[in-house]
């Protein structure tokens, strides 16, 4: 009997390469740019759009100079570079005039205000952003508006610890308050503020100023400009309108007839309206409504229509949550027999607030592109009104795309920052099955 | 059993008006309706007060008076005779033009780019997304000021379009086999002409009304050609073909009205000094509509491409176990949910861009604002007046518009019950 040698492999075989057409370049070729005949005729499309990009811009920019005093200037070395006939960018003007775009007539010797008032910005706004910052921070967030303010403008800084003094005082009258309920604590907080604010703020505020001149050199308002005035009217005007908007929301929801009825002709009106004519009330208007010789300053009056314009836009945000929330969770805080504003604090707002982050947040970067519409009543914004103000200098007569180009960036770095945020926390936030 | 008590006596006490929950709502409402009278009566009369300082009143009778100015392009006649009240009128349709206009091309633009952003064409999809990123991201403004500096500084002045007699050629050309001239002043489009027009009837042009007739005759016959087809089918099982019959009622007839009126373009040709026939066309309301468009685009690509992803593939796939075919799974179970998401939002993008058109300012192009919000009222100093007007014809529109909107977005969303 032949014996039978079983044939038993030891080890495994090494693994063949996949097909040519199943891997490497080749395969991610054929399944991403020419899958189908569309596919390869929107791909030729694609390929030539990104050629004539290229082949109009690539020139221009690599043709780029940064050192000179004008753009006649600018053209005599691209001439002598690259020939006669080459054009080329003139970067020279943001070397010239970057100051300008980013913090406008600014007294150069103070700069230091503006830019710790930015950095001092990211910490205020950290604890209200990453929930791992420590929440002791959060006072600073409440006090960093007023500090704000006083860095910016200048002046003693009496009238700022009044208003804070105000919010304190108020705060005390709610405490206080609170034995009469919710109703009770929040009229007699804003009375208390409000009598504070009327009669013995101002005269206060003189005496300090005059015992103790505590305070920085004033800057006046139409030393703002560029990305410093975009930057304080966009994140003023957010900060103002979220609890307007909130309010607004809430009141839109109310079983009262009234304050429905109020709240809805508010955010309708002023969601029915161009900002630019809230911004021609601002600055033509205003005047006629308020008290004969009431004139004050412009930006403030900016200020105050862009956080109308916001709030009525974050409150129908804020409403769309509302409305999102289960019904459930109100029936649930009714029948734990909390009152409106303990159910609105402890149970629908913090759920409802967090589905709204998203939408706030795209209101934000809204917002930030239409102040660039503050030119049309006289203020320099960093688009248009810094740009015109550097084209009227004879060295910069003519430059068009530099500037454009420059501002165009940093609005797109600042908006698609936080619309990446906004995404993130869409996804953090998300507690829906997945 | 004992007797049921007898129910306390109601008596009313003054503090029930805040502790109690039947009466504080009215309350409450009793005292903001004093607080809000009080505060439109504090703004009215500080108004009635700085007129009277300013030696101004209240009257909106400079409306009538007469304007003074010109307005490059109008839609009804006006000339600088005409009274502010038309001025106004032509402001209005002005800015109702580049809005409708702007709404078109923004959806095209939008639809185009949301489905190419899903493609599964790895180039096409980065760029569909740079492009949705690159014009969400920056201003409204930033784009019509470069597109408004491109028709300025890049384009040819309209004598580069003549024809050099030595070299048979011109220094520009123009677009779209030589119908549409780009120049640094104005944009010449064909226009259309008919040589035998039928007249007009209640203020409409001839060709216009015949060719809205045939068409709703066409609407009308398609509409039985279906309804038969579904009878068809019902008895049979099986429906005949009806799509080259629909395209031929819903093209042929309104085609051949037109035609019969002898229906012709009229292409703007170089004429020694200047384009001479077709429609001379402002470059500001190329400029406006373009930059409104491919902003307002690319938001409505992002609405397009959610309301694509909003509907799970189990839908398709069920659609596809009925036994439907792509087309009808398309028409009939994608599409309408698909809707349902998108148009909400969609409404919200067109009053946007109706609104965003108020930034005509930047390129002098004569709308609502630069006339009523501009001339005029730098003319005749009434501020209060022509601002309050120009705010409730901007609401009158969005309103206008919402409703409209709202009346099909009922019409296509989830009925509930």
């Amino acid at each position: 009997m032949a014996e039978i040698a079983p044939f038993v492999r030891h080890e495994m075989l090494p693994a063949e390469p996949a097909p040519a057409s199943e891997a490497g370049v080749l395969h991610w070729l054929r399944a991403n740019l020419f899958s189908s005949p569309l596919n390869v005729v929107l791909t030729f499309a694609g390929v030539f759009i990104v050629y004539w990009l290229v082949s109009h811009s690539a020139p221009w920019l690599m043709h780029s100079v940064w050192a000179a005093d004008s753009l006649g200037e600018c053209r005599a070395i691209i001439a002598e570079r690259w020939g006669p006939d080459a054009t080329g960018a003139c970067w020279a003007v943001i070397r010239d005039r970057w100051h300008q775009y980013l913090f406008g007539f600014y007294p150069w010797e103070h700069i230091w205000r503006p830019i710790t008032v930015f950095a001092l910005l990211f910490v205020a706004i950290a604890p209200v952003l990453f929930s791992s910052v420590p929440r002791k921070l959060l006072w600073f967030t409440l006090a960093y508006p007023l500090l704000a303010l006083w860095l910016l403008w200048g002046g003693t800084i009496w009238p700022e610890v009044m208003i804070a003094a105000g919010f304190g005082i108020g705060a005390l009258g709610f405490m206080l308050g609170a034995r009469f309920g919710s109703l009770g604590a929040i009229s007699l907080g804003t009375l208390a503020a409000a009598l504070f604010w009327v009669v013995p703020a101002a005269p206060l505020e003189h005496a300090l100023a005059a015992m103790l001149p505590i305070g920085l050199p004033e800057v006046s308002s139409d030393q703002f400009g560029g990305f410093l005035l975009a930057v304080t009217v966009g994140v003023g005007a957010i900060a103002l309108s979220l609890p307007m908007g909130v309010l607004l929301a809430l009141g839109r929801r109310s079983d009262m007839f009234l304050i429905r009825a109020l709240c809805i002709g508010f955010i309708e009106f002023i969601r029915g309206v161009p900002l630019i004519t809230l911004l021609f009330v601002a600055s033509l208007l205003l005047n006629y409504f308020l008290p004969p010789g009431t004139n004050f300053d412009i930006i403030l009056r900016v200020e105050i229509l862009v956080t109308f314009f916001a709030a009525a836009y974050i409150a129908e945000v804020v409403r769309g949550a509302l409305s999102a929330l289960p019904r459930g969770q109100y029936e649930a805080a009714d029948a734990l027999g909390l009152d409106y504003w303990k159910a609105q604090r402890l149970i629908i707002l913090p759920q409802a607030l967090k589905i709204s982050i998203p939408g706030i947040v795209s209101t934000f970067i809204g917002m930030f592109k239409d102040t660039t519409l503050v030119v049309f009543v006289g203020l320099f914004d960093p688009l248009k009104g810094i740009s015109d103000f550097v084209r009227a200098d004879f060295a910069w007569k003519g430059i068009y795309w530099e500037p454009y180009i420059f501002v165009g960036c940093i609005f797109f770095l600042f908006n698609f920052s936080m619309s990446r945020y906004a995404m993130y926390l869409e996804q953090k936030l998300k507690r829906d099955h997945r | 059993m004992t007797d049921v008590d007898m129910p306390p006596k109601q008596t009313f006490r003054l503090s029930q008006l805040i502790y109690d929950t039947r009466y504080r709502s009215l309350t409450i409402q009793v005292v903001v309706f004093m607080l809000f009278m009080a505060g439109a009566a504090w703004l009215v009369d500080n108004t009635i007060q700085n007129l009277k300082v300013l030696g101004k009143d209240f009257n909106f009778g400079f409306l009538w008076n007469r304007a003074g100015y010109d307005i490059g392009q109008t839609l009804i006649p006006y000339t600088n005779d005409s009274t502010h009240f038309r001025a106004m009128l032509v402001g209005l349709l002005n800015t109702l033009l580049v809005s409708f206009l702007g709404c078109v091309a923004a959806t095209v633009i939008g639809i185009f780019v949301g489905v190419l952003r899903l493609s599964s064409n790895w180039l096409v999809a980065r760029l569909m997304t740079l492009y949705v990123e690159v014009f969400r991201n920056v201003p409204l403004l930033l784009w019509i000021l470069v597109i408004y500096a491109i028709f300025t500084e890049v384009m040819p002045v309209p004598n580069a379009f003549r024809v050099n007699p030595a070299t048979g050629e011109a220094a520009a050309s123009m677009l779209f086999f030589d119908t549409v001239a780009l120049t640094n002043r104005y944009t010449a489009i064909p226009g259309v002409l008919f040589s035998n027009p039928l007249p007009g009837i209640l203020g409409l042009a001839g060709p216009l009304w015949s060719a809205l007739v045939a068409l709703a005759g066409g609407l009308f016959l398609n509409s039985r050609l279906k309804a038969r087809a579904t009878r068809i089918q019902e008895a049979t099982g099986t429906r005949p073909s009806t799509w080259w019959a629909t395209l031929l009622l819903l093209t042929l007839p309104w085609m051949a009205v037109l035609w019969a009126q002898g229906f012709h373009l009229d292409v703007p040709a170089f004429n020694r000094f200047n384009f001479q026939g077709g429609i001379k066309v402002t470059n500001a309301l190329v400029v406006l509509w373009l930059a409104l468009s491919l902003y307002t685009g690319a938001f409505v690509a992002e609405i397009v491409r959610a309301g694509i992803m909003a509907i799970s593939k189990g839908q398709t796939e069920a659609a596809a176990a009925l036994g439907l075919r792509p087309g009808r799974i398309m028409s009939l179970v994608i599409l309408p949910q698909a809707l349902r998401v998108i148009i909400p939002p969609l409404i919200s993008q067109f009053l946007n861009l109706t609104k965003n058109s108020s930034l005509a300012i930047a390129v002098g192009y004569m709308d609502l604002r630069g006339t009523l919000g501009g001339i005029t009222l730098n003319q005749t100093g009434r501020e209060l007046e022509a601002i309050l007007l120009m705010m409730g014809l901007y609401l009158a529109i969005s309103l206008g518009i919402s409703g409209v909107m709202n009346v099909y977005n009922n019409a296509v969303k989830l009925k509930e019950r």
